[in-house]
């Protein structure tokens, strides 16, 4: 870095010319995190099911997403990259995947929390247990399930700028074109942008969490 | 030969074994960058979290720091350490200490926090004073929150330790980054082998550390379901507001 004149953090003119590149870059990062959680909505559920209804499967299940969760993201992305190349779904594995642990415990610890006299009291009034899960006890459990989608989906936003490295990346490319040109002004758009969509995801999941479950209000 | 087969022939090519690139002299800077880190947000976090934990002040710094933290990726926390204090050991070493701060915050405050006031008032009807109370009553209590937390500092301190390679330092990301800069899958698959290999030692050795340091009363099935509960509303919970 033998720069003589030192690099302003941030070009104005220069964003004014990639305004739109910008934009892609950020609906791509928005695309890729809703695929993600999405996808691991839809595996984490019938798993949460399986590890709460049946005790004997939960330890393997928790202990696997949490063996998931403990290999580094890079490390992940790399494991993958042989088999399905640089692409989008390489990306989607590893980000699904890192969803998981958060979605399964949160369904388990939530379904779990459910109060027993509840549960009788459902019972007592002739309830099924399929009509049970949906009409009482997912109902209860669900500001922790929204507690974790809303976790995985902050946590998916930082884990998208490391698949900048697979060609993908949304903003993470924007961060990652800053370092290898030594730049700064694309990378501190994409820095500031990825946080601006983490603590917006965060506070926007947060009140959907308290809209869509009224009852969890004290 | 198949690709897993050149894996392996790459992992045992002696080659690999040494020089400034090999791969005991990345392992050794993982791991050396890894331990100071750690070590360093310790030493800040744990008298912090403990502290505001053991006067009740401060809980929603405490907790919300946690949640500031998860929203910095910490690809841009290196970055961004990269482009204050150029590159090198010492980016990389800044922005691991403010990754592993936050968990280690969060997990002392809440571990003090939920103890049973009743021992606290046993304590003092003993006549401890604040400080005995703190490390000989509260410390050994808390133990199994505090210590969950310096174990997932000390995965994602490793985890991200790999992404340092991206600017410019050693460690076993090394392998992965110029492998996927060269296009090599073979060194890629690799680095990323011996990657999870650490984190997952990492992720044990830490697990047997929590059990050593976690008094014996507490270890008992009861309390080990009581507190797995307590641990896992951790990063469960809504932040207190």
């Amino acid at each position: 870095m033998l720069l003589a004149v030192p690099d302003p953090w941030i070009r104005w003119d220069y964003v004014g010319r990639h305004v739109p590149d910008i934009w892609a870059d950020l609906v791509e990062h928005v695309e890729l995190t809703v695929i993600a959680v999405l996808a691991g909505l839809l595996i984490a559920i019938p798993v949460g099911l399986l590890a709460w209804r049946y005790r004997s499967t939960r330890n393997g299940i928790l202990a696997f997403t949490g063996g998931l969760y403990t290999i580094p993201s890079l490390a992940l992305f790399a494991l993958l990259v042989p088999f399905t190349g640089l692409t989008i779904l390489t990306s989607e594995i590893g980000l699904v995947a890192y969803t998981l642990l958060i979605l399964v415990r949160n369904i388990v610890v939530g379904l779990d929390g459910v109060p027993a006299d509840v549960r009788d009291a459902a019972n007592g009034m002739g309830y099924r247990p399929f009509r049970r899960l949906y009409r009482v006890e997912l109902p209860l459990a669900l500001p922790v399930i929204l507690a974790g989608v809303r976790i995985a989906t902050v946590t998916t936003i930082g884990l998208v700028t490391i698949t900048a490295l697979l060609g993908q990346g949304g903003l993470g490319k924007l961060i990652l074109e800053g370092l290898i040109r030594d730049f700064r002004t694309p990378l501190v758009i994409g820095i500031v942008l990825s946080v601006a969509l983490a603590v917006m995801a965060d506070l926007g999941l947060g009140l959907a969490q308290r809209l869509a479950t009224p009852w969890s209000r004290e | 030969m198949s690709f897993l087969g050149e894996v392996v022939s790459w992992l045992a090519d002696p080659a690999h074994w040494s020089g400034p690139g090999g791969i005991p002299t990345r392992l050794e800077e993982h791991v050396v960058m890894s331990l100071a880190a750690l070590l360093t947000a310790a030493l800040i976090a744990l008298p912090l979290g403990l502290t505001l934990g053991h006067y009740g002040r401060g809980g929603a710094l405490a907790i919300n720091v946690s949640n500031v933290g998860r929203a910095v990726p910490s690809f841009a926390i290196l970055v961004f350490a990269l482009q204050l204090v150029g590159v090198g050991a010492t980016p990389a070493f800044l922005a691991l200490v403010a990754l592993a701060i936050p968990p280690m915050v969060t997990n002392s405050y809440v571990g003090m926090r939920d103890i049973d006031p009743e021992l606290r008032d046993a304590g003092r009807g003993l006549g401890m004073r604040e400080r005995r109370i703190l490390l000989r009553l509260e410390l050994p209590n808390a133990m199994p929150v505090v210590m969950a937390g310096v174990r997932t500092a000390g995965v994602q301190v490793v985890a991200t330790a790999t992404l340092a390679a991206l600017v410019a330092w050693g460690g076993l990301g090394r392998f992965i980054v110029d492998g996927l800069s060269q296009r090599d899958f073979v060194q890629v698959f690799a680095g990323a082998v011996l990657v999870a290999l650490l984190s997952a030692l990492a992720e044990v050795l830490l697990a047997l550390l929590q059990r050593f340091l976690t008094p014996r009363g507490l270890r008992t099935v009861r309390a080990v379901e009581r507190n797995r509960a307590r641990a896992a509303q951790v990063p469960l919970s809504e932040p207190a507001t």
